[in-house]
């Protein structure tokens, strides 16, 4: 008799919670997954919902850099998506923005949570196998960044024991410890903090694309972009593998802005150090 | 140090915004954590063959594992296997399934702390084990676990702060967004963010207290 | 099924973390058990100064999170020219923010000694430190295991913010082997038994002590 109420008793409670949990999971989902409707090719979809997510970075002055003033995303990165978005959609304002690092972008991308990645990304053959790319909209390479008065003057000054900085998911952590085996390389999560670390001391030099680079020297001047660049890192805005449509209407894009000299005029509005 | 510079109204807004996203997040998560912990709290308290040893696995290995890792694991693995969130919802999910292990645990030792002779007591005047366990067992137990839980409340608001290794912007991350600017700033901004934490978690570890005394 | 691949031709890395995040948790334990005992006696001892600074030394640290303190460590001491890197930053850390948590495990242990112990003691012509060594510690420690071993489970787990400090700690580890692997799930799956090697026995013992203690009682 006990044994048989108890039974019961966990069946309708096992029924109830299970409704409870379901139902919480259930809406979780249906919040998770607006922005993902497959079987559609990627532009349609846009021109559809009419407005473009760009995965853009938040601590990356010149190209994505959040002003805590305003809330407002600034940088090379955000005009040249705003000029995409006008050229696909007819209008600058339809291009949204979502912070990404290099470590969330692609997550974020592959779930649909963005269209498209203008976020300082380099062309890579393996990320090739996880995203489309489009033509070069920048040309980069990997320097490092030293206080003004450092010893280290170029990469061939790294030596056994030199603690570089890097972030992580980033290919320049990758290069520095291929082109300078010996040096010590920490990585952390995002630049903010790598340079916040760099000025607190805790290495001896910062390595990733010069722009970026030139970036952090344009916000404190005590620090220099030394040495020649040591590798190539052409930029590419990525979106969806298997989007053929919305590469192409991006290239498109890209080239009208590169003939009508509006690229020029953000390169200049950005990029000033050009060496 | 530039207390003046670091504290701008902007700033401070900056700082404010983020800490509602974390105030946000921790309730969101402590809400979702409860139903879930209650649901295999009881399934273990009562026994129920199968269900019970393997929530009690779960629980055993979630437990062990840092949060960090959970967090790591939700937002860069999982999409691996085809199940993918938003940054916010990622941190939602991890605090909920480490938190959940946590409070189920609290939920059962609440329920374990009721001496068997009530249920006998309650069954022999006459009530179905239902009724006993709804009437007799539930109300005292719940008035045991509430200080615990008000106390895994406090961890959860803490732990919040983990997820500026994925980017949700909350109080951390945005004091690092400011930090990143001067280094001037960092000193000050993280007396401030210590603060803010510090002020709501202490108004509930006081009232955690308080409570414990009512209830002892 | 995980692909072993992944553990095997990384494995080097996974016990550099492994013993790193040992390492750390070890000096952890043992700098925490130190500053936690002295601020424990701080808050019993009479004394109202000693009281305040071990309240609020305590009711300060429990209440923030661990990460503030690691950061602030990390990068605010060296805008006043205190350097420490990201091991050194993150134990120490890990140190004041566990100490705060032990301090209340012992005082709890010493105060649920009967106070009519120490006066019998006494009375029966033993010292205060004579009390205190022979009756109450040996008593006070037999409760207070069980908790210490909870804190350091803990802080096995709170090591892994030295991640974020970039100090080679398990997940810092798992995080790089990541990045060149491009596989994260299997990767994660490993970290997470490495730790499991190292909590579930703690925890194991815990719950035994605490069900031996129980049943003492």
């Amino acid at each position: 008799m006990f044994k048989k109420k108890k039974g019961l008793l966990t069946v309708l409670l096992l029924a109830m919670l299970s409704v409870l949990v379901l139902s919480a999971c259930g809406s979780k989902d249906s919040s998770g997954d607006q922005s993902k409707e497959s079987g559609k090719n990627a532009l349609e979809a846009i021109k559809e919902k009419d407005k473009i997510v760009f995965g853009v970075k938040n601590d990356t002055r010149l190209f994505g850099l959040k002003d805590p003033k305003t809330g407002n995303i600034e940088g090379f990165d955000i005009d040249i998506a705003k000029e995409i978005a006008k050229i696909i959609l007819g209008d600058e304002s339809k291009a949204e923005f979502k912070e990404v690092t290099s470590k969330t972008r692609i997550p974020l991308l592959q779930k649909g949570d963005i269209d498209a990645i203008v976020a300082t990304m380099t062309i890579t053959e393996e990320r090739k196998k996880e995203v489309d790319f489009s033509d070069v909209y920048f040309e980069a390479g990997q320097a490092l960044l030293v206080k003004k008065g450092s010893p280290i003057k170029s990469i061939d000054d790294i030596k056994k024991g030199t603690k570089v900085l890097a972030v992580k998911g980033s290919t320049s952590a990758v290069n520095i410890r291929e082109k300078a085996p010996d040096a010590t390389v920490l990585e952390f999560e995002n630049y903010a903090e790598a340079f916040t670390a760099l000025k607190a001391g805790q290495g001896d030099t910062l390595t990733t694309d010069n722009a970026i680079l030139y970036g952090m020297v344009d916000e404190d001047p005590n620090y220099q972009v030394v040495g020649d660049i040591f590798t190539d890192e052409p930029y590419g805005i990525a979106v969806k593998k298997d989007s053929p449509e919305l590469v192409q209407a991006i290239n498109d894009a890209l080239k009208e802005l590169k003939d009508n000299g509006k690229y020029d005029e953000l390169y200049k509005k950005w990029i000033k150090t050009s060496n | 140090m530039d207390f003046a510079g670091a504290y701008s109204p902007d700033h401070l807004k900056f700082l404010l915004d983020g800490f509602f996203v974390t105030l946000k997040v921790a309730i969101i998560s402590i809400i979702a954590s409860f139903v879930i912990a209650a649901f295999v709290g009881i399934i273990r308290y009562t026994k129920i063959p199968i269900l019970s040893q393997i929530f009690a696995v779960i629980v055993e290995i979630v437990r062990n594992l840092p949060l960090l890792l959970i967090i790591f694991f939700t937002f860069f693995a999982l999409p691996e296997i085809g199940i993918e969130m938003s940054i916010e919802m990622a941190a939602i999910v991890a605090l909920t399934i480490f938190e959940s292990s946590m409070i189920s645990e609290i939920i059962r030792s609440g329920l374990n702390s009721i001496e068997k002779g009530q249920i006998e007591a309650g069954r022999s005047s006459g009530l179905t084990y239902t009724q006993t366990l709804w009437h007799i067992v539930l109300p005292q137990a719940l008035r045991r676990m509430v200080p615990p839980i008000v106390s895994q409340f406090i961890s959860l608001l803490k732990d919040t702060s983990l997820a500026v290794v994925i980017a949700l912007p909350e109080l951390m991350h945005n004091a690092q967004v400011i930090n990143a600017q001067n280094v001037n700033f960092i000193i000050p901004i993280f007396i401030l963010a210590a603060f803010m934490y510090w002020a709501v978690n202490y108004t509930l570890s006081i009232i955690a207290r308080k409570l414990e005394l009512k209830t002892s | 099924m995980p692909d072993f691949s992944i553990l095997t031709e990384n494995w080097d890395m996974y016990i550099k973390g492994f013993f790193i995040t040992i390492y750390t948790s070890l000096i952890g334990l043992i700098g925490s058990f130190i500053l936690g005992t002295i601020l424990a006696i701080f808050r019993i001892a009479p004394f109202k100064p000693f009281n305040w600074i071990g309240t609020i030394y305590i009711e300060f640290f429990r209440n923030i999170p661990l990460l503030i303190i690691a950061f602030f460590l990390f990068t605010a001491l060296p805008t006043i020219n205190m350097q420490l890197d990201g091991f050194q930053a993150g134990t120490l850390a890990l140190i004041i923010y566990t100490s705060a948590f032990i301090a209340e495990a012992i005082r709890a242990g010493i105060l649920s000694i009967p106070k009519g112990q120490t006066e019998a003691a006494r009375s029966s012509g033993l010292t205060y430190t004579q009390t205190m060594r022979y009756i109450i510690l040996p008593q006070a420690i037999k409760i207070v295991i069980p908790p210490l071993g909870n804190q350091f489970i803990n802080l096995v787990k709170n090591s892994s913010i030295l991640t974020i400090l970039a100090a080679g700690d398990l997940m810092y580890q798992a995080d790089l082997i990541s990045t060149r692997t491009f596989v994260t799930f299997d990767v994660y799956i490993f970290v997470a038994i490495f730790y499991l090697v190292i909590t579930i026995p703690l925890s194991t013992g815990v719950n035994y002590l605490e069900k031996r203690l129980a049943r003492s009682n």
